[in-house]
């Protein structure tokens, strides 16, 4: 009897196990149009409404949550703010003084108004209706899906720079991948001097994003603005459309030996707090824009 | 734990539950910049109170519905939730699991665990960009926070689970006395 017991337990735990690993080579392996992601998406179809209907109706828990964990923040904040206010009269400083910085800075500032929206597209606003737990991915669920125009790879955004772009869609739902997650890969621009490079992330560090391929050649500042760079080559362009605002450089690395300067970033968006998105999507519906890469 | 129509529905119910208030709610609020996170928990307190099997079972549901409903890569979280369930189940058969400070304890051990593991299996599996030393902080302040409410996620998986339960995980009287002398009726 115990010895039954004892197969039946390992029997469970091994199919479990194999079961498991089974999905994760198979899942690993196929592209995003195989089988399983399908599955995946047709699953977000259905826990979308679930998944707005607890958003909405436990929201005074989570603002409850959000007041604990805000108060327990408010210190290291208020410091970091009064740094924040320092850097930021020491670039206005420096955009006054310099006219072609001083408009650059001022049409970021005014992004989410309308003359420095890049031409030929509009937004759809979204509420973030699910998070990723773990540091590993840095996803968020929205509201808003292929019904309300959304497209896979469309760029997202905050009210205060570039938050990521859409992964998968579904009707009414749309999981974007944040540019803070490791799979995240942006065509960057420091303004004004125009030295490029990929913004990559930090993995469990969502304050700090990686301009890397930066020339050593060219000079780039602490408390330079990074926007998108938008290029075009023949058929091909970027996902984000040039002039969103990223953040701004913190430090840079530079070594002797290696032929690129890695620049640390500060993302202007608070990822981890927004609860409204924009998806920036081409005014015309036709361009998917579906052979763009990052 | 009894098999029956009911009983099943009870455990999903609690699966589709816990994923939809884990990344609806939960994952919405920071603490030093960690998550609380519900997942190895309710999976701790399933094994606890149902034993190996039920609680490998319900700790593959929740990794299998968590990696769905995030477009995550299928199978990393149920692994991962598997062991945590099935651990949990063995303990209770082979250690005295009624003690008050069981799920507090094993609630930071099993959360440190899983994302120790979870760091581990996506470094096999691949990472495209530098990692944080602040992964490892936000690990621990994670295990933390998961211990404080680990008790209070276990009374509650109690409760939804209690009409299925062959018996109650509710801390043992003394049959004798300190001494061993039982008391005479």
């Amino acid at each position: 009897m115990y010895k039954k017991s004892v197969r039946r337990r390992r029997a469970v735990l091994g199919l479990l196990v194999g079961l498991s690993i089974a999905l994760l080579t198979v899942y690993f392996g196929e592209s995003a149009s195989g089988g399983l992601h399908a599955v995946q998406r047709g699953f977000l179809e259905v826990l979308a409404p679930l998944q707005e209907g607890a958003s909405r109706a436990l929201k005074p828990v989570r603002d409850f949550g959000g007041w604990v964990g805000d108060v327990f923040d408010a210190k290291s904040d208020n410091k970091k703010l009064r740094r924040e206010v320092e850097r930021l009269r020491a670039q206005l400083a420096a955009a006054e003084t310099a006219g072609s910085d001083g408009e650059q800075l001022e049409a970021l500032a005014s992004f989410n108004g309308s003359s420095s929206f890049p031409d030929g597209y509009q937004s759809v606003k979204a509420r973030v209706i699910g998070r990723s737990p773990t540091v590993w991915y840095s996803t968020i669920t929205i509201d808003k899906g292929s019904s309300a125009g959304v497209r896979a790879n469309q760029p997202v955004v905050t009210g205060d720079g570039l938050a990521g772009r859409v992964s998968d869609v579904s009707g009414d739902a749309a999981q974007v991948t944040l540019i803070t997650d490791h799979s995240s890969g942006v065509s960057a621009q420091v303004v004004p001097n125009g030295a490029n490079g990929l913004v990559k992330a930090t993995v469990g560090d969502p304050d700090d994003l990686l301009l890397d391929f930066v020339e050593r050649g060219r000079p780039v500042r602490t408390g330079s603005t990074v926007i998108t760079s938008g290029w075009k080559a023949s058929k091909l362009e970027s996902l984000f459309p040039r002039g969103i605002p990223i953040g701004t450089v913190t430090s840079i690395d530079a070594t002797e030996r290696e032929l690129y300067q890695r620049v640390h970033l500060h993302p202007f968006a608070d990822l981890r707090n927004a609860s409204v998105v924009e998806v920036i999507v081409p005014a015309n519906a036709g361009d998917q824009r579906a052979q763009a890469r990052p | 734990m009894t098999v029956t129509g009911s009983s099943i529905a009870r455990v999903a119910a609690l699966v589709i539950v816990t994923v939809v208030v884990q990344i609806s709610v939960v994952t919405q609020v920071t603490f030093w910049g960690a998550y609380l996170d519900l997942l190895p928990l309710v999976a701790l307190s399933v094994g606890l109170l149902a034993g190996p099997i039920t609680g490998a079972s319900v700790g593959f549901a929740l990794g299998l519905v968590a990696d769905m409903a995030l477009f995550q890569t299928l199978g990393v979280s149920s692994l991962l939730l598997t062991g945590v369930g099935y651990q949990a189940g063995r303990y209770r058969e082979l250690r005295d699991a009624s003690h008050k400070m069981v799920p507090a304890i094993g609630g930071f051990v099993v959360t440190l665990a899983y994302a120790t593991a979870f760091s581990i299996v996506q470094f096999l599996l691949g990472v495209d960009s530098d990692v944080s030393s602040t992964v490892i902080r936000t690990i621990l302040v994670g295990a933390l926070l998961n211990a404080l409410i680990a008790t209070p996620v276990f009374k509650l998986v109690r409760l939804v689970l209690r009409p299925a339960l062959a018996d109650d995980l509710r801390p043992r009287r003394r049959s004798t006395s300190p001494i061993g002398l039982r008391a005479s009726q």
